[in-house]
């Protein structure tokens, strides 16, 4: 197995570049949204609200909103990151290097997890405005939340690759994550839930990435950690193997 | 004669729901020499390059560079191949500077910004290093391609159309660049579908057409072929035999003496210019002429010829 880390270290820069030149955009919107969240469901909502397992409201739906940006940015970035270069014709320059899916996805996932590390960092902050909060397992966190960005920003490449139209590009993350995330108890403990509708829930396997991210924040889950963990590196490995497959066989990159 | 750079067996390419892109294509390139491989639109040269830098992949034959077969041995290949393409693909926001820097690492090299600044420097880039390269013009988008082709010093380098839709002077300026690049012993594999520009550029030109091709050799001698003007002189009244003053011209007698054929020139203008001196020396010596008929052979001649005979093989 080859690896030049020179490669996938310019393609991490270039990746980390693209971020800070729409930096004002890529901080403001999640600033915006989450502080939004937190005037209307963490304050006017939330104020009526009993805590959920003896986490207070406000601080309760922190980690639900933090998951809600991280898979959407995540997704989105790394789908453009890749859909971006096929639509211009600049993918050329990649697939004529002696670059292979290791180099790629190193470059490519690494600055996604930085990027996902910075963004879970702002929007924690800008939570810290609205209410108070104790991380009850901060490497834990740190951990989770760059295992989700890289398994998510895996899937945006995925998604960049497969995607013929900007409209494919948007219509996952509009159309299923978004939803799915919001139906996995990000405003609720999924365990309040009347029956049958808990075990519904649990079909959803967002439940388990909120549920995991708030454990490490509170010690309170909806399902063990242990669980949303193996889950959380499936999905990585599935997504993985998925673009070695594609870059073997050369789907959608080389004609 | 030295072992070929890059020495292609058999190359086939068959787009999917597409045509037969390149058919059955043997070429062996030459280390140090620029190749000019000619065609018109479609004949499958962009195609020939993509197999060659894993933009393509082929339908059949082999392809080997430096040695290494390219199907397994691609990584220590690549590395040593540049490829400028034939669209203007760049990333627009980026700066000269970065853009070229980043080609650098891709390609596994460590950060050398001397080498940088001499790549920019000679491609009369640097005074817009920090420009982003949505902010130039089109001849100059092609440079910074060229320079990130060049960022990783390959031994190989392909260009596809390098002057197409680039002015006259442009296209001088790169043709000197090319001549560089040849004398630092880079081997140069052009395509074009001006033969001027072939003929200006190459060692060796091979012309591509229909996915085939056509003929491979010299540009000296190809250019004879390609390059030859013929005049056709009907005569007043019939000649048994050629004055002295004529001799030199190389023109022959035909149809009983009535008809007097030029072949010659060298694609640039000087059978012309020979054709003019025999009317003027054919006045001098007092023989009359009806028509004058000047047909300079081109590569389309080529082509219909070629076509011509691959319909009688059909
Ligand atoms: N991506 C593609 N899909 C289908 N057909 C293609 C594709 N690219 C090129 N072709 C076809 O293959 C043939 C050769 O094209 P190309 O290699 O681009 O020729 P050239 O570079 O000599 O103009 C043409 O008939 C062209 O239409
Ligand atoms: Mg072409």
């Amino acid at each position: 197995m080859h690896f030049n880390p020179r490669s996938a270290f310019a393609i991490y820069q270039r990746e980390m570049a693209r971020a800070f030149r729409t930096a004002f955009q890529s901080i403001l919107a999640p600033v915006l949204t989450t502080s939004l969240y937190f005037v209307v469901f963490g304050s006017v909502i939330g104020a009526r609200m009993e805590p959920v397992g003896g986490v207070p409201y406000g601080a309760f739906i922190i980690p639900g909103l933090l998951m809600l940006t991280l898979l959407g940015e995540t997704t989105s970035n790394a789908s453009f990151g890749i859909y971006m270069p096929r639509f211009t014709g600049t993918i050329y320059e990649l697939l004529s290097a002696p670059v292979g899916v290791a180099e790629t996805l190193a470059g490519f996932v690494g600055a996604a997890a930085t990027k996902g590390l910075i963004l879970a960092a702002i929007i924690l902050a800008t939570a810290r405005l609205f209410v108070d909060y104790e991380i009850a397992y901060p490497l834990l966190a740190a951990v989770y939340i760059m295992l989700v960005a890289s398994s998510f920003a895996l899937f945006g490449f995925i998604l960049g690759i497969w995607a013929d139209s900007f409209e494919k590009l948007g219509i996952i993350p509009m159309l299923i994550l978004t939803p799915l995330t919001f139906l996995g108890g990000t405003f609720y403990s999924i365990r309040d839930l009347p029956a049958p509708w808990d075990a519904v829930a649990l079909v959803n396997p967002i439940a388990f990435l909120v549920s995991g991210l708030r454990f490490s924040f509170y010690g309170v889950a909806d399902v063990p950690i242990a669980v949303s963990l193996g889950l959380t590196l499936g999905f990585l490995g599935l997504c993985t193997v998925i673009i070695a497959v594609i870059f073997r066989t050369g789907w959608r990159l080389r004609e | 004669m030295d072992e070929p750079i890059l020495s292609i067996r058999g190359l086939t390419k068959t787009y999917r729901n597409g045509p037969r892109a390149l058919d059955n294509v043997d070429l062996d390139i030459r280390p140090g020499e620029i190749f000019a491989l000619l065609g018109p639109n479609g004949a499958g040269k962009t195609t020939l390059i993509g197999a060659v830098c894993g933009l393509v992949r082929p339908s059949g034959g082999t392809i080997h560079a430096f040695g290494h077969d390219l199907s397994r041995d691609w990584r220590s290949a690549r590395a040593r191949i540049g490829l400028v393409p034939q669209e203007l693909a760049t990333d627009m926001f980026e700066t000269v500077w970065r853009a070229v820097a980043y080609s650098q690492g891709l390609f596994g090299k460590p950060h050398n910004a001397a080498r940088i600044e001499e790549i920019l420097r000679s491609l009369s880039l640097w005074d817009k290093k920090d420009a982003q390269i949505r902010a130039l013009s089109g001849g100059m988008k092609r440079r910074v391609l060229i320079a990130k082709a060049l960022a990783h010093e390959p031994e190989l380098l392909f260009l596809d159309e390098p002057t197409a839709g680039v002015d006259v002077e442009l296209r001088k300026d790169m043709w000197e660049q090319i001549a560089a690049l040849k004398q630092r012993g880079v081997t140069i594999i052009l395509t074009t579908h001006y033969i001027e520009e072939a003929e200006e550029m190459a060692d060796r030109v091979g012309i591509i057409q229909g996915g085939r091709i056509r003929m491979v050799d010299e540009k000296r001698a190809m250019m004879e072929r390609l390059g030859t003007t013929e005049a056709v002189i009907d005569l007043t009244a019939p000649l048994t035999q050629l004055p002295e003053a004529l001799a030199g011209f190389g023109a022959v007698l035909s149809e009983g003496g009535t008809r007097l054929t030029y072949r010659g020139g060298n694609g640039q203008g000087r059978g012309r210019a020979e054709v003019a001196q025999l009317a003027q020396a054919l006045t001098r010596a007092g023989i009359g002429f009806t028509s004058l008929d000047i047909h300079d052979s081109s590569l389309e001649d080529i082509f219909v010829g070629l076509l011509g005979t691959e319909q009688e093989v059909a």
